[in-house]
């Protein structure tokens, strides 16, 4: 009776005293980026209940573009402000932070998704399909595929303009991921940012089986990763009694001040800790690609559509590292001494890992999938620097390697034959002596991916090894550089079979863009060229994000 | 602000290489001159260089330029040459010219695609739709203007950082010039050749990406230690230098020596050192000879070069430490290969051999740590890319005629074409390091070097130029001498173009070989600073040798005339 009486009286005094809860005080300005991200991706959704079809393509286009393009310059002007250093703090009720980390990787993220917007608007590549110009998406994803209501939708010449308010949830939940401060809101963007690439891997207009396959297995082991990382953010609440980043570093560093009643069996546990921070970090390194937990990447890069892949690709990528970064530096900074070690482990996995196994792959995306593989192993050993250089590195890396990829993945588009993209390597020799210009760009971004010096790559590499040998990790230094070797292996492959052998008779055409593609592909080769050799701004702009707020 | 005259000479081959390759494809003529004009630019700029390099300034550096580049990484576009890099530079603009006008026609379209193209049917072709893009010929001359801007970029840099960025970015236009373009004279199919080039050339690229990746880390590494001890990391060798001599830097015996080996490594894959050997004779054999002269003559000096440049200067005590098993391993090269050129069937992987046992010598010479070993590796260097330049050029023109590198399928040459067996003949004395021909002064300067500190080294490299006469000289008998054969019956002799390669470096080759005085007195200085650096001195003779008065260095010319008086 008493018992019930105490836990009863818990309710009631919580419920008893209404003028001491806080009305939540939202800083909107400083939230703006994402808020009109999200905005605009209902808009977007009210576009598609509304406008009649064929209006709906350009309406979509231009939200997405206008949104997009808005909220960077929302970051800039916060960034301006200096809210990514004097005025860094915390927002949204200590939910979000707005420092120069978030910033950045917002930014990055922004302008990767503004390119991957024109990839996904491309129409010029598909053959013309009963008299209307289509893009790489299924005219209508419920349709069964090779089903006669698929075969109706693409008579009819429907397209799946929802892609764009999708793309722009996801983008979203990517904006949210980096700058969460609290467990909760990390595991709400997950999902805000998770579900919507599930759905757009299955929107592949080709080889649809293939494309909803993939985002099965995505989503399947998604679902096992966020499950994981939702456990780990239980037990970290029970160690720590609360959710807050701040919060649990506080009673990791000096343990438990006031000791919740309810949680008085747990708190301060170490075991707790260090398995909620192991889940935690798991969920984190699945979405990363990190070795083990990298299965899904080859399989998802492959059947999603290669606008989507080179979009997951590139601002997935940057979103999840920067939830990494915040997660080792803000919460768990005082137990570096503990997952030191098994990141080196996860690290060098990582890197050797990804680069072995993709010299045996012979279908260009997945080769591209185990190559981001070999990165983000490349990544981890400037996560791993425990430094503020290592901070900065990462942000370079992130922003330059984003710009590689997506380029990478456009030119992927180009590359056609009957049965639509040609992504099996054998049908890319030659492809030097038929389109000189397209093959030089793809090298060009071969290159960049080796670490070649004067690209951007190198710079980037350069950098997170710089800070990984600062901190007293040599050793994964010299690691890094010999999958370095290993990985030019198959990346110079790539260029030999596109520029010494001669073509085959039955090989695949170039496809002339639009301008929307050739943009994206331009701005990718100019970030290679301008980091890889005036590298110095972009440094400065990571060096001064370089500070997380607590 | 003086003028920049040491970028101006990395960057007017660069403009040249971009010119060239925006030529339109029919005006394949148009862009040939156009290199060539660049590189004769390029030419006179390094002579300005070697005109206002004062060898009797103070300073390890002339000419510097600095400026800030990548602050975060502490790299700065640091210029400066030595006489060294003088000499280097001077060869490497010279011999680019010759490379030039020696391919002229290496990179036409052959006949089989030219045939394609003037057919150009609308379903003839690769591309029926599209005028046919590929411009094998622009891209031939602007990569090799490319290698050539970045090979002087890597000579004149006093950076380590600077100097690590194009030593590897050099390795891409090469890599293009080996796979891209071959000399059809494999005596296979088409098909099997262009297999072939790109085996060499993937491994050529394999090689010394390898060993750039693992200099790489010993880069970083070099950073972490500059970062620690002198509150903001630098990769300026003469910053690095000057700390270390005044004890504000040092390294642990155990870093310094890991990260020479780094270094070290990447040198010796490009030089090439045994057994780090084995892309050049693939390279060189696959490549059309004057890509093969860029090779050898060129790009490998880098290798060379950076040995004495960086690893002597920045890491000392660790050279130190190295220099027996280094002696050894260049020993072998000299040994190994000049005995596998003995036994080649192929011109020009006999060549590559012979090659591989002078980069023995050269490093042989560079790490006896003596004065005249480390002047005579510098001269070396200068005459090997000389000597072989002749060498390979005119091999090249002999394949071209007869369509086959096999030594097998040639005979009694001189008698149809006289003056190409003669320049063949001095070619290839030059490189048996005949006395008179300017390689003999610097294999002789090496010899002395080493066997003043090492004789038994020295002796034993001796055997090096006995076997260079064996497989130069058969060489020579086989191909040449002998009934001429059928196939070779109508062969031209040397057109004007190629003799207008040939005279000059044969002329130099004896200018050099009597007067060698410009380069020794150009290069001393440097060899010096160097010696200084490293902290040897020249082991005091311990034979008095009475009424010889001054001995050393500057008895050069008597020596050589007690050797042609032995020989």
């Amino acid at each position: 009776m008493s018992s019930v009486a105490s836990v009863h009286s818990l309710w009631t005094a919580a419920a008893g005293a209404p003028g001491r809860i806080p009305a939540p005080r939202i800083e909107y300005v400083q939230l703006s980026p994402t808020l009109i991200i999200l905005g605009a991706a209902i808009v977007g959704v009210l576009i598609e209940a509304f406008l009649p079809r064929r209006s709906r393509y350009y309406a979509q286009v231009l939200l997405s573009v206008v949104a997009l393009a808005a909220a960077f310059a929302a970051v800039i002007g916060l960034a301006a402000g200096g809210f990514g250093s004097s005025k860094a703090h915390l927002a949204a009720m200590g939910a979000i932070a707005v420092d120069g980390p978030a910033l950045f990787l917002q930014g990055t993220i922004l302008l990767v998704s503004l390119i991957a917007v024109f990839t996904f608007a491309e129409r010029r590549l598909d053959p013309v399909a009963h008299g209307k110009r289509v893009d790489s998406f299924a005219a209508q994803a419920a349709a069964v595929p090779g089903g006669e209501a698929e075969q109706a939708a693409v008579k009819a010449g429907f397209t799946t303009t929802e892609v764009f308010p999708v793309l722009l949830f996801a983008v979203g939940g990517m904006l949210i991921f980096p700058s969460a401060n609290d467990l909760l809101t990390l595991f709400i963007a997950l999902e805000v940012f998770s579900l919507p690439l599930y759905i757009l891997c299955a929107l592949a207009r080709r080889q649809r089986l293939l494309s909803q396959e993939s985002a099965v297995k995505y989503f399947l082991l998604g679902a096992f990763s966020s499950a994981f990382l939702l456990f780990g953010v239980a037990l970290l609440y029970g160690y720590a009694g609360t959710v807050s980043y701040a919060g649990i570093a506080e009673v990791i560093s000096d343990g438990a001040r006031q000791v919740d009643p309810a949680l008085a069996g747990t708190m301060g546990n170490d075991v707790l800790l260090l398995i909620g921070g192991a889940l935690v970090l798991m969920g984190l390194l699945f979405k990363v690609g990190a070795v083990p937990f990298h299965m899904w990447t080859p399989d998802v890069y492959q059947g999603a559509p290669t606008p989507v892949t080179g979009f997951m690709a590139a601002a997935t990528k940057v979103a999840a590292f920067g939830a990494l970064l915040r997660l080792l530096y803000v919460v768990l900074p005082g137990m570096r001494w503990d997952w030191r070690p098994v990141m080196w482990g996860v690290a060098i996995l990582t890197m050797l890992g990804g680069a072995v196994l993709a010299i045996t792959q012979t279908d260009i995306k997945r080769l591209l999938a185990y190559s981001s593989i070999a990165h983000a192993g490349f990544i981890l050993a400037g996560v791993i620097a425990a430094s503020q250089d290592g901070i900065s590195s990462v942000l370079f890396y992130l922003a330059a390697y984003s710009f590689v990829t997506l380029g990478a993945f456009a030119v992927v588009t180009l590359v056609r034959d009957a049965g639509g993209e040609a992504t099996h390597l054998s049908k890319w020799a030659g492809l030097g002596r038929r389109s000189p210009l397209v093959a030089a760009v793809f090298a060009v971004f071969l290159l960049a991916f080796a670490g070649i010096p004067l690209t951007s790559g190198f710079a980037g590499k350069f950098a997170v090894f710089k800070a990984a040998a600062e901190s007293g990790a040599g050793w994964l230094v010299v690691v890094g550089v010999i999958s370095s070797a290993i990985a030019a292996f198959f990346y110079i492959r790539v260029i030999v079979l596109m520029f010494f052998s001669e073509p085959k008779a039955d090989g695949p055409t170039v496809a002339v863009p639009s301008v929307l593609t050739s943009t994206a592909i331009a701005v990718g080769v100019a970030a290679t060229l301008v980091l890889g050799l005036a590298p110095q701004y972009f440094l400065d702009l990571a060096g001064h994000a370089g500070i997380f707020i607590r | 602000m003086s003028f920049p005259l040491l970028t101006a000479t990395a960057v007017v081959p660069a403009i040249g290489a971009i010119a060239t390759a925006a030529v339109p494809a029919a005006k394949r003529t148009a862009a040939k001159w156009l290199a060539l004009l660049f590189s004769l630019a390029t030419l006179s700029l390094a002579a300005v260089i070697a005109v206002r390099f004062d060898p009797g300034a103070k300073g390890p550096f002339q000419l510097t330029e600095s400026h800030a580049w990548i602050q975060d990484f502490g790299v700065r576009y640091d210029l400066g040459v030595d006489g060294i890099a003088v000499a280097l530079i001077a060869l490497t603009a010279l011999l680019i010219p010759f490379v030039i006008l020696a391919g002229w026609h290496d990179a036409d379209p052959s006949p089989s695609s030219q045939l394609r193209s003037s057919r150009g049917g609308p379903n003839e072709g690769a591309e029926p739709n599209r005028p046919y893009s590929w411009r094998p010929t622009q891209g031939f001359f602007a990569l090799i203007l490319a290698v050539e801007a970045m090979v002087v970029l890597s000579f004149e840099a006093t950076d380590v950082f600077l100097f690590y960025i194009f030593f590897e970015a050099m390795l891409i236009p090469m890599y293009f010039l080996i796979g891209g373009f071959g000399d059809r004279a494999g005596g296979r199919g088409e098909q099997q050749a262009a297999a072939q080039r790109s085996y060499a050339a993937v491994k050529f690229l394999l090689y010394n990406l390898v060993g750039g990746l693992i200099m790489l880390a010993a880069v970083i590494g070099l950073y972490a230690v500059t970062a620690h001890q002198l509150g903001a990391g630098t990769f300026s060798l003469p910053q690095i230098v000057q700390a270390r001599a005044s004890g504000a830097l040092t390294l642990g015996t155990g870093t310094e020596r890991l990260l020479f080996l780094g270094f070290f490594f990447a040198f010796a894959v490009k030089a090439p050192l045994w057994p780090l050997h084995t892309w050049l004779p693939n390279a060189m054999g696959e490549a059309t000879s004057p890509v093969a002269v860029l090779i050898t003559a060129v790009v490998d000096k880098v290798g060379t070069f950076a040995m004495l440049r960086f690893c002597l200067q920045l890491f000392p005590e660790a050279s130190s430490w190295a220099t027996p098993v280094i002696l050894v391993l260049s020993l072998i090269s000299i040994v190994y290969g000049a005995l596998l050129a003995v036994g080649q069937r192929d011109i020009k992987r006999l060549i590559a051999y012979a090659s591989i046992s002078h980069f023995g010598f050269i490093i042989l010479g560079i790490f006896a740590m003596t004065s005249q070993g480390q002047g005579g590796a510098t001269l070396y260097m200068v005459n090997h890319g000389i000597s072989t330049a002749a060498l390979m050029l005119v091999a090249g023109f002999l394949i071209s005629r007869r369509g086959s590198r096999l030594i097998a399928d040639y005979g009694g040459v001189q008698k149809v074409a006289p003056v190409l067996a003669g320049t063949f003949l001095v070619g290839g004395l030059a490189t048996l390091s005949l006395p008179g021909l300017a390689p003999f002064i610097s294999e002789f300067l090496v010899l002395v070097g080493t066997f003043s500190r090492y004789p038994v080294i020295g002796i034993i490299a001796t055997l090096g130029i006995v076997l260079a006469a064996l497989y130069v000289l058969v060489l020579y008998q086989r191909t040449m001498t002998g009934p001429v054969a059928t196939e070779v019956r109508a062969m031209p002799d040397l057109k004007v173009r190629e003799l207008v390669v040939v005279a000059p470096l044969i002329a130099l080759l004896l200018f050099l070989g009597v007067y060698p005085k410009p380069l020794t007195d150009l290069v001393n200085p440097a060899v010096q600073h160097t010696l200084s650096v490293v902290d040897k001195k020249d082991p005091k003779p311990t034979v008095r040798v009475d009424a010889v008065p001054g001995g050393g260095r500057h008895g050069g010319t008597a020596q050589t005339q007690d050797v042609e008086a032995a020989k």
